[in-house]
């Protein structure tokens, strides 16, 4: 009987299992090839006597010891290890983008359910949307004369308007039938709130999330540049100022990665929060 | 106060009781860049408490027009609406609307959905009760297996009984049904047409039903009410189903009446008032 069990489970997920296995190998090995081409194309551009960035192996001698193997080295003001140097410019980014993300979907939800607060606010949000992020930066300096709340106010800033504007469109969009049913069934704001808008609008939020994410971790990056202090920004900056170039590339590739993994973070608790419509 | 311009909303002398539903002399006109555009003109109706009435017509005869100002969507331009000589303002829990898409709120399970409207119109009543109260409807159109399924999960037909049963579990004066059927195969059709009379019969609700069909019409109503094309679309002909009650289809159609009946709706909709771009 248990032979007979194990014989079935076998059968019917080994191919299954396989198959599985073959579709990572079949995306992986195109993307490992081509980033073989680009490291060796980037090595044989800089291997001249007058390159002046390093290859790839050249970053990887520089760099090796001690910033990558020891990521978690504590050493005097900003010598830190990257490790720490990512984890503070992620606190800021995680400071301006909640603060952004409250203040936005409320804000989203107001211009969304009254047209008044449409025609009014619309404009205004669409000529400050498009001012880049640095541009906030000295007003923001000014403001609070603190170079660690400016930098939040920049990532604020930044990536509220993708959350207003999205938020906004999906409380338009709410379907015709949805609102007419709450109408018949006269559900209180309250009620209307919590069981039509909200789910209604929740997939149109995360768009406007994930798109300031990546706004948020472009911006901070910047701020950092020029507000200083520790932070995978200022460490970039610092070390072209010293003259390390590889150092920069290494602290560039791991800003691509957090940036990445930032966007699935948002993505992935977007599945978790976006009201499942078949199960 | 309005001034009653119809006898019609008298007491009637039968029953001692004012008419139930009033649809008094009602226009509805919109207006447009190139002038004022009428879609009713002069629409006068009573219908009884318990009574089964079909409504039919080309399209953009404003049917659902109609229909919504019954339900309390639009208001009429000219004339009024009165159940039980109360005029019509919005809508409300007491004129339930099956809409032809269903219409149910796709994130939450057939017993959420019918629960939302239980809740919302019914406050006073206990957890238990207003769980109770949605069971039963739920029972009633024989989804009880398919409570926890989200409308995704459900066949259109299904789809249509949950809107049925949350329509009905909120004990509604007058049920309004926008060509509830339409998006449905014959067969699933003629299920529901069945399940609706059986309902109709046991709750004594009375029924406004747009349709296209002549045939679920002459099968289910008491009166077809039958429109003239737009624009200023009124009132054509009202014609009296009187087959006996309970109905069955196929005694129904051995009657020699249904042929007399069917023919004269058909002169009336394809010869008299044929659509210009009916072939």
């Amino acid at each position: 009987m248990a032979t007979n069990i194990n014989t079935n489970v076998r059968s019917a997920y080994a191919p299954n299992w396989n198959e599985k296995v073959n579709k990572v190998v079949r995306r992986t090995v195109p993307t490992l090839v081509a980033v073989i081409i680009v490291l060796a194309i980037w090595q044989l551009l800089c291997s001249g006597p007058d390159a002046t960035l390093p290859g790839p192996l050249q970053v990887l001698e520089d760099t090796w010891d001690p910033l990558i193997i020891d990521p978690f080295f504590q050493g005097e003001g900003t010598d830190q290890g990257l490790f720490w140097q990512i984890a503070a410019s992620l606190k800021r980014v995680a400071m301006g983008y909640a603060l952004a993300a409250v203040v936005g979907i409320s804000l989203g939800v107001l211009i969304g359910v009254s047209t008044l607060m449409f025609d009014a606010l619309d404009p205004i949000f669409q000529v400050l949307r498009t001012v880049p992020p640095l541009a906030w930066l000295p007003i923001s300096l000014a403001a609070m004369r603190d170079s660690q709340p400016a930098a939040i106010f920049v990532i604020f800033i930044t990536a509220i308007w993708p959350i207003i504007i999205n938020t906004g469109v999906g409380v338009q969009n709410i379907p015709q039938d949805y609102n007419n049913v709450a109408k018949v069934l006269q559900l209180s704001k309250i009620q209307y709130f919590t069981n039509v808008l909200l789910p209604a609008t929740v997939p149109y939020i995360f768009t406007g999330l994930k798109i300031a994410i990546g706004l948020s971790w472009l911006a901070i990056v910047a701020a950092e540049m020029l507000t200083g202090g520790v932070g995978i920004g200022f460490f970039i900056w610092d070390a072209y100022n010293s003259g390390n170039i590889s150092e920069v590339i290494l602290a560039i590739l791991y800003v691509g990665l957090v940036g990445l993994l930032l966007d699935k973070l948002i993505s992935f608790i977007a599945t978790l929060v976006v009201p499942n419509e078949m199960s | 106060m309005q001034t009653l311009s119809n006898a019609d909303l008298r007491v009637d002398p039968s029953t001692g009781q004012p008419p139930f539903l009033v649809i008094d002399n009602v226009s509805k006109v919109y207006p447009t860049p190139t002038g004022s555009y009428v879609v009713l003109e002069g629409i006068s109706l009573t219908v009884r408490e318990g009574e089964f009435v079909c409504v039919i017509g080309h399209s953009g005869c404003g049917k659902s027009t109609l229909l919504d100002m019954v339900s309390g969507f639009r208001q009429p331009t000219e004339g009024q609406v009165w159940l039980e000589s109360q005029p019509i303002t919005q809508p409300g829990p007491d004129r339930m609307v099956v809409f032809q898409n269903y219409s149910l709120l796709p994130w939450k399970t057939a017993f959420e959905n019918i629960y939302l409207g239980v809740h919302s119109v019914f406050p006073d009543k206990s957890k238990a009760e207003k769980e109770a109260i949605t069971r039963e409807h739920l029972e009633m159109v024989g989804l009880l297996e398919s409570a926890h399924k989200k409308p995704g999960q459900l066949s259109g037909g299904m789809k249509q009984r949950v809107c049925i049963a949350r329509a009905l579990a909120l004990r509604p004066k007058v049920l309004i049904l926008d060509e509830p059927f339409g998006a449905l195969d014959p067969i699933t059709r003629e299920e529901l047409q069945e399940e609706l009379l059986k309902i109709w019969a046991e709750h004594q609700v009375t029924v406004l039903m747009i349709t296209h069909d002549i045939d679920e019409a002459l099968l289910l109503s008491d009166r077809l009410v039958m429109m003239t094309n737009g624009p200023a679309a009124t009132i054509g002909e009202i014609l009296d189903i009187p087959f006996p009650r309970p109905r069955n289809r196929s005694r129904v159609m051995e009657s020699p009446l249904y042929y007399e009946l069917r023919n004269h709706a058909l002169d009336f909709l394809y010869r008299r008032f044929a659509h210009d771009d009916v072939e």
